[in-house]
């Protein structure tokens, strides 16, 4: 392949991404922005899958099988808590304007310089051997290229500054990032374009790397089968398949599952694209399954790739870190190798770009911003004007850290695959982890203890990685790495205190951590915090209770001016008039007013806005140069806060009060409602009660005066009359019996005896007590009985009165002499049933309910038929209602009416009481 | 000629009642037992005075008292009314749907007598 077109050809690439970057960018100026959007959000998180994903992972499937899959494992199962944890963090930064990891990290330990500078140190200390390992990649990649199949990749270290391509790719990618990041004079906003270009590249990256897996296992071979059962006929490729079963093969596992996780959250250009540049969060919802589906597809052909290309080649010819380029070009297939190119090109200028930025953000706001706020009257400050500074400033840095990264490779990076520089990275941005995890859930964490854990991870870091792998390529002597500084053999970098059982990734892993997570722990619970802590302390932990507006902290002791041209300064005229506008009272923005008191709400916006350009920490201090007089004190803050959420719970309180009260009213309504209906059945109780026992008084009185006032009557008309007399008094008294027994049974059980008992020894006794009745009447009582018990449980005599008042009932509608009377028990389910049917009448079907009333009397029973109280059914209902039971007539055709009493069996599911 | 009267009650023992005292009292009595059977008895024979009950099965006194009332030809039949809901409710709905009288249960005899004979003007 010419080597022209292999140069001209990212050449041409990169100016198709800046011109998408900045279509993008005019797109959002007329307010039509990309960037809204989950698939675009989604896309721009996939800048995770590097060159390192794009070369390493086939290199790492190569020499290890399967256990390439735990740095997107890690990931995947972040991405199941990213609704919980990342939504956190995207609240916090966007209340507190935060502009990247160290920024974060400053803020949340009351704004300290000191942190944010440690961890922009960190954070470019830990990923120049990730800017270092794209280079290496993107250098041997064009190598591979161009000199396929004939040479090997010549050794970047040993050729000239000019002749290496991996510098000049160093400065071409370095001057897209300046393009990419600082185009805009103002620092403050959003890098839309960067966005855009970079979810551009993850399809072109994903979409290489399917093309050439595509290629390679249907291709080149037949199908993923194939190539499987190729490698399971070698007998020393077979392992490859299988899951390492060593004690430190599932540590690795878990140790780059946990490493990937941290990543995927505290990667700087991570935090940039998921955090800074998140403007909806619910764009996380798609993120969280669709960024494991992207990881899946990008990974699906790595182990069919690794495998074909070692089958392929053989051992030893071909870097397995290249297969994914020479298996297109050994066939010849040099338009798939192209593509495969641009791939990798775009997968570690994606990178690049983004961390780079992340970095130089982070390097100008937290390191260079304090310095240079320190010397505030420095000549070049007024010269070119402070937001002019950031901006050249930014530029400087990213040139200087992507050198960094290619003085790295030039360094090391031979020597080493590209999977374990990444890995070296991923430990040591697994560093912020403690200190921002714990800092986002537990108030106690103080500035002193995320201060002693980061250096402490920090130099452990250091110690167990960096140092080794300087000293691998003969940078530093050897034999310290060995056996240990002055041959003290437990302080073996590789083998901390004798832990010599672990790859090295997991060893560093796990004493960082223990250092790292014991020191924030430990110091936190051993120090006090400023106020200034636990007041950011308080709002990042509590950032879901409270609304952006409710953080103020300065007690408003600086003038309009000041804050005027403090603003003008940083972010510039027009958005400092704007700031004024909005929180300046109507009336004060003529000029003369900029000597009057600024609105703390002004003071606060400022800082917010000034956090956005140089980073929390520069912005306090120098919102603190123009504020005479105190900060708030933590209890001051707490106490405005308090005060508004006392005002909302006041308002809570009220509306639930109010809730409370109108549901009470309906309830009392209802209950009013209620008490009159049972006053009105009370008063028509009373009244039937009345005319009831009216009735047969007034046959009693009117015969008592009859024969009173005729001495004279005849024998046998005086004898009818007394009869009736003696009659009437009989049903009086039953009546009055009947009342209060019914008043008795109203008042529920209170004085019932509870017994489980034999329903038909209940009917045998009700039987014997209604004997009389039958035989007067000469009908007869056929009990039709079951051989065992059923025990039902209730009071006794109520359920004898039951019996009772129905065989009355039946016996007293039964003609004499006709017959018979059917009582009939039987079980039921859970129930017991008893039937009591009679061969009278019947009952008309539309009183079948009504009888149960009481005083219902049916209305078209013949005169002279024998008549009741009209209670004696109402008195059975309640009986059969007070034992869970339940009591209906039906009419059984020819044979007359029949009542069925249903009670629960005794200890069944139908009884409420034991 | 005696005068006639129609006892309506659903009870036995108070038609038995009743209808021994009027007939002492030189009246012609005739019985029903509920609202029904009354309307047959008066369109029949028309009584000069109904001694209504008002709790009866098939049709109440009310009922009965109002019919007849809606009729000219009984105008100046007499109706008395027999309850044994003794409240003023009752009593004034008896007498605005056309009752000359009322009656309350359990009655003294010599009452029911007396308000018979007042109403239909003969002192005996």
């Amino acid at each position: 392949m010419p080597e022209w077109l292999i140069i001209i050809t990212p050449f041409l690439y990169l100016g198709l991404l800046f011109a998408i970057a900045y279509a993008a960018d005019k797109r959002a100026d007329s307010g039509h922005s990309l960037v809204n959007n989950p698939y675009v959000y989604t896309l721009s998180i996939a800048v995770y899958c590097t060159a390192w994903t794009f070369y390493g992972s086939v290199g790492r499937a190569a020499e290890d099988g399967v256990s390439f899959l735990t740095i997107y494992l890690g990931p995947t199962l972040m991405a199941i808590l990213w609704w919980l944890v990342l939504r956190k963090m995207i609240r916090i930064a966007k209340q507190h304007r935060i502009t990247s990891i160290a920024d974060l990290i400053a803020s949340r330990y009351g704004k300290s310089m000191l942190l944010g500078g440690l961890a922009t140190f960190i954070a470019v200390v830990g990923i120049t051997p990730y800017i270092a390992l794209q280079l290496k990649a993107v250098s041997a990649s064009f190598e591979v290229l161009l000199t396929f199949p004939d040479g090997v990749e010549s050794a970047a270290g040993m050729t000239g500054l000019i002749a290496d391509k991996a510098f000049w790719v160093a400065c071409l990618l370095a001057v897209f990032t300046i393009l990419f990041g600082t185009r805009n004079i103002d620092a403050t906003e959003r890098l839309e374009g960067m966005v855009v270009a970079v979810a551009f590249e993850s399809i072109v990256k994903l979409l290489a790397f399917l093309a050439v897996g595509f290629f390679v296992t249907f291709m080149l071979f037949e199908g993923p089968g194939d190539i499987v059962g190729r490698i399971q006929a070698q007998e020393d490729m077979r392992e490859l398949l299988a899951f390492r079963d060593t004690a430190s093969g599932y540590g690795s596992w878990l140790a780059l599952t946990l490493l990937s996780m941290a990543a995927i959250m505290f990667l700087p250009r991570q935090f940039q694209v998921t955090v800074v540049e998140n403007v909806n969060e619910d764009h996380l919802r798609t993120a969280a399954w669709l960024f494991p589906l992207y990881l899946l597809l990008i990974n699906v052909f790595v182990l069919p790739i690794a495998l074909a290309g070692m089958l392929y080649f053989g051992d030893g010819t071909v870097n397995p870190d290249n297969f994914v380029l020479a298996l297109p070009l050994a066939e010849g297939n040099e338009l798939l190798a192209m593509f495969v190119y641009l791939g990798g090109f775009s997968a570690a200028t994606g990178m690049v770009i983004v961390a780079t930025i992340a970095l130089a953000i982070m390097v100008s706001n937290d390191l260079v911003m304090p310095a240079l706020l320190r010397m505030r009257h420095l000549p070049v400050i007024e010269r070119v004007g402070l937001r002019r500074l950031i901006i050249y400033l930014r530029r400087i840095i990213i040139v200087a850290i992507v050198m960094l990264g290619y003085a790295y490779f030039r360094l090391i990076a031979e020597t080493y695959a590209l999977v374990s520089i990444g890995l070296i990275s991923f430990v040591a941005v697994a560093q912020f982890a403690p200190a921002i995890l714990l800092g986002m859930y537990w108030k106690g964490a103080s500035r002193p203890g995320a201060l002693t854990g980061l250096v402490l991870g920090f130099a452990v870091w250091l110690y167990t990685l960096m140092l080794p792998s300087l000293a691998d390529p003969g940078w530093l002597p050897m034999a310290p790495m060995e056996d240990g500084p002055f041959g003290i053999g437990f302080l073996t970098p590789y083998a901390l205190f004798g832990l010599d059982d672990m790859d090295p990734i997991t060893h560093a892993l796990f004493w960082s951590m223990l250092a790292n997570v014991g020191g924030v722990v430990l110091v936190s619970l051993l120090t006090r915090q400023s106020d200034m802590e636990r007041i950011q302390a308080t709002l990042f932990v509590d950032v879901f209770l409270r609304s952006e507006q409710d953080t103020r902290f300065w007690q408003g002791n600086a003038t309009i001016g000041d804050v005027e041209a403090l603003l003008a300064r940083f972010v510039g005229e027009e958005r400092a008039a704007e700031a004024l506008a909005t929180y300046v009272p109507l009336g004060d923005e003529a000029p003369e007013a900029s000597s009057r008191q600024a609105p703390p709400e002004l003071v606060n916006h400022a800082e917010r806005l000034l956090s956005g350009t140089i980073g929390s920490a520069s912005a306090r201090v120098m919102v603190a140069s123009i504020v005479k007089g105190e900060a708030l004190t933590f209890e001051g803050v707490m106490e405005i806060l308090d005060a508004t959420s006392r005002a909302i719970e006041y308002s809570q309180q009220l509306e639930q009060k109010s809730r409370q009260l109108e549901q009470a009213t309906s309830e009392l309504r209802a209950a009013n409602e209620r008490l009159k209906e049972l006053d009105q059945l009370k008063d028509e109780f009373v009244s039937m009660v009345s005319h009831e026992l009216r009735t047969p008084l007034t046959s009693i009185r009117a015969f008592g005066e009859i024969l009173m006032n005729n001495p004279d009557m005849e024998e046998p008309q005086r004898r009818e009359f007394l009869e009736v007399v003696v009659r009437e008094s009989e049903r009086l008294t039953r009546l009055i019996n009947q009342v209060l027994d019914l008043s008795k049974i109203e008042s529920g059980w209170g004085e019932w005896q509870l017994r489980t008992l034999d329903l038909s020894a209940v009917v045998d006794e009700a039987a014997a007590a209604t004997s009389q009745l039958f035989s007067e009447r000469n009908v007869k009582l056929d009990l039709q009985l079951p051989d065992g018990p059923c025990p039902v449980k209730g009071d006794g005599d109520r359920l004898i009165q039951l019996v009772i008042n129905l065989l009355s009932n039946a016996v007293k509608f039964t003609e004499p002499g006709q017959g018979p009377v059917t009582v009939q028990l039987r079980t039921v389910g859970s129930w017991q049933e008893l039937r009591v049917t009679d061969s009278g009448p019947g009952v008309p079907d539309h009183e079948l309910e009504r009888i149960f009333d009481k005083f219902h009397q049916i209305n078209d029973q013949q005169a002279g038929k024998p008549k009741g109280s009209g209670l004696g059914l109402a008195i059975c209902k309640r009986i059969a209602d007070l034992h869970w039971g339940a009591i209906h007539a039906e009419n059984s055709g020819s044979a007359g009416a029949s009542f069925i009493v249903r009670l629960p069996e005794a200890g069944g599911d139908h009884c409420d009481v034991n | 000629m005696p005068k006639r009267i129609l006892i309506v009650d659903d009870e036995p023992n108070i038609v038995l009642s009743l209808e021994f005292l009027m007939k002492k009292n030189g009246y012609d009595v005739e019985t029903a037992t509920d609202g029904e059977q009354a309307l047959t008895a008066v369109d029949r024979q028309r009584p000069d005075l109904v001694l209504l009950d008002v709790m009866m099965p098939r049709k109440d006194g009310y009922q009965v008292c109002q019919t007849l009332r809606e009729n000219a030809d009984y105008a100046n039949m007499r109706i008395v009314m027999l309850t044994a809901k003794g409240r003023d409710v009752e009593r004034e709905k008896g007498l605005s749907l056309g009752a000359d009288d009322y009656i309350t249960k359990p009655f003294s005899t010599q009452d029911v007598v007396d308000k018979v004979g007042e109403l239909l003007g003969d002192r005996s």
